[in-house]
């Protein structure tokens, strides 16, 4: 019986401080995030001191394979930086040399689109925060992409809750072809190519589906950040380790359309669903996947076989609707309780549908579903009308431009991608948690105790109420701490040592 | 490469019950596409100011 996919995703944004001779990322990225956390903190009607992140639970080094290859190298936890928890549930932080918002913990597809694109007004209040505090010339610029152009890639991660029973190699024989193959749905669009074995005599590629594809290059792994496999394998569930993983995933791209993220995340959980129900049996399995990733991408006629390990070779277009029917099939046998019910997961089953039926007839019928056919459209119709090529550099520009996250400059905000968000909820987000899920319980005890709040992680909260020791409250059934559960008592507690009590009673 | 033989879809639902779910993606396309008239119209006070400047020194560190 699947369990409920609890759902999240981290992007790491890409940052530029205009105006300074030399700049460092890491700085920008200090400078954006304090600026957002010290304009909350004025505005804030109790004025509560930004929170810092608790590394007790971190441990991105343990792999899900149950041991390390002597030649893995474990990412470190970089604990000097700059990290906010915000009320909304989220994580606003320093990572390598990128600002990353972590959504919190949510229940269903739908629910990330909305943390998502609050996310998205996070990062735009921070950069107008930041213009406000640099001296006049500097600004700070940031886009939701991966890629720079110029070999460079920084990830938009998502994370699923999976049941430990299931073993490691069933989840990553699917997740890989899912992942291969929701390229035609979820990619981004770049122009040009960086793959690393792409030397001369490679065929050129003057545009593709994903800003990752190009940096994948092993099939299973623990590094994120060098040598990038399409299924990662850290395991560090920040939930009790012996009912749970967390399925970390580093194969996707950042989506500017609220479709494509609603659908990346929420076939993924289906796909992952079905694993844990043993719907999925090795048929699709790849014969090359890390090949298959960059000819995906590289095609967009989508025309591009790929071969299975024990068949046929099918068209990436072709695996999505075997998977979409064994899906359906899935759904009429187990129901949607693990992913959103009929109303979210209905809803994926059917937009899957159209998406993918939509880029059978022809990709331009969901520009406004899929960025990598948006993205390209732009593009095309510059070209057209200036009667231009694509190798023109200001192609690059309006390529890069799509994902600049200031509402005023982002060329996708102003394609009519379609919305299946509202501004209030969106408006909502930004301060307030999910209801469903533990975020809520840490998004009210941040908007409540802050100051009382010594720290803070996916896992716990650590409370000072004023007498030694210090009060850890662990938190680690991600389902629980909803405002079903603790609604009212967090309603009730008029201090945090009141609420401490009362939750070790 | 034994086998190149193309496996035709095997998905008959969805020929089935598409027509009826469907979002008329092409009225969707032809709303995108007047979009798209619309912006190139007014790109050129969008387009980053030293927009070919701004893309050659866009270079980011690598991440995860």
């Amino acid at each position: 019986m699947a369990i409920g996919k609890i759902c999240g995703i981290e992007t790491e944004y890409g940052i530029v401080h205009r105006g300074l001779a030399e700049s460092n990322p890491v700085t920008a990225s200090s400078l954006l995030i304090n600026a957002y956390v010290s304009e909350l903190a004025v505005t804030a009607a109790a004025g509560s001191p930004p929170v810092g992140w608790d590394f007790e639970d971190e441990s991105p080094g343990r792999d899900a394979r149950g041991r390390a290859p002597a030649d893995a190298a474990p990412p470190e936890v970089e604990t000097h930086l700059v990290n906010a928890v915000l009320t909304n549930g989220a994580r606003f932080y320093v990572d390598h040399a990128h600002p990353e918002v972590s959504t919190p913990e949510c229940a269903d597809a739908r629910a990330v689109v909305v943390f998502d694109r609050a996310a998205e007004v996070i990062v735009a209040r921070a950069m107008a925060a930041a213009g406000r505090m640099l001296p006049p010339g500097q600004d700070i610029v940031v886009h939701k992409n991966n890629s720079d152009g110029k070999g460079n890639s920084y990830g938009c991660h998502e994370n699923y809750l999976m049941d430990r029973a299931v073993p490691f190699g069933r989840i990553v024989t699917a997740a890989t072809t899912h992942f291969v193959t929701r390229q035609v749905f979820t990619g981004s669009g770049k122009v040009g190519a960086e793959a690393s074995g792409a030397g001369p005599g490679a065929p050129e590629v003057p545009y593709q589906l994903s800003q990752r594809a190009d940096f994948f290059e092993a099939e299973v792994g623990l590094e994120t950040t060098l040598k990038r496999p399409i299924v990662n394998t850290r395991d560090e569930p920040h939930a009790d380790a012996q009912r749970y993983r967390r399925l970390h995933v580093i194969a996707g791209d950042a989506n500017l359309a609220e479709v494509a993220t609603f659908l990346k995340v929420g076939s993924t959980a289906i796909v992952l669903a079905m694993v844990e129900d043993e719907a999925l049996d090795r048929s699709l399995a790849l014969r090359n996947p890390v090949a298959a990733v960059r000819a995906v991408s590289h095609d967009p006629t989508l025309a591009t076989v790929v071969e299975l390990a024990d068949g046929p070779s099918m068209t990436a277009l072709e695996v999505q609707f075997e998977l979409l029917a064994r899906a359906q099939k899935w759904a009429e046998e187990h129901g949607l309780d693990a992913v959103g019910g009929d109303a979210v997961g209905g809803e994926v089953l059917r937009r899957w549908e159209q998406v993918l039926t939509g880029l059978e007839a022809d990709p331009d019928s969901v520009a406004g579903q899929v960025d990598w056919v948006a993205k390209r459209r732009l593009i095309q119709g510059w070209v057209d009308r200036h009667d231009a090529t694509w190798a023109d550099p200001r192609v690059a520009a309006l390529a890069l431009q799509y994902h600049d996250l200031r509402p005023e400059r982002s060329l996708a905000r102003r394609l009519g991608l379609e919305r299946i968000t509202g501004d209030d909820e969106v408006a909502r987000a930004v301060t307030e948690p999910p209801t469903d899920t533990r975020a809520y319980f840490r998004g009210r005890c941040l908007a409540k105790f802050a100051s009382s709040i010594v720290a803070a992680n996916w896992d716990s909260l650590v409370f000072d109420v004023g007498a030694e020791p210090l009060r850890r409250v662990p938190m680690m059934e991600p389902s629980r701490g909803t405002e079903a559960h603790v609604g009212r008592l967090l309603d009730e507690c008029a201090t945090p040592a009141e609420l401490v009590a009362r939750l070790s009673s | 490469m034994a086998e190149r033989e193309q496996k035709k879809r095997s998905a008959p639902q969805r020929e089935a019950e598409e027509v009826a779910d469907a979002p008329q993606p092409s009225e969707r396309g032809e709303e995108i596409k007047a979009d798209i008239d619309d912006i190139l119209d007014e790109i050129d006070d969008v387009l980053e100011t030293n927009a070919e400047d701004f893309v050659r020194s866009y270079v980011q560190k690598g991440g995860q």
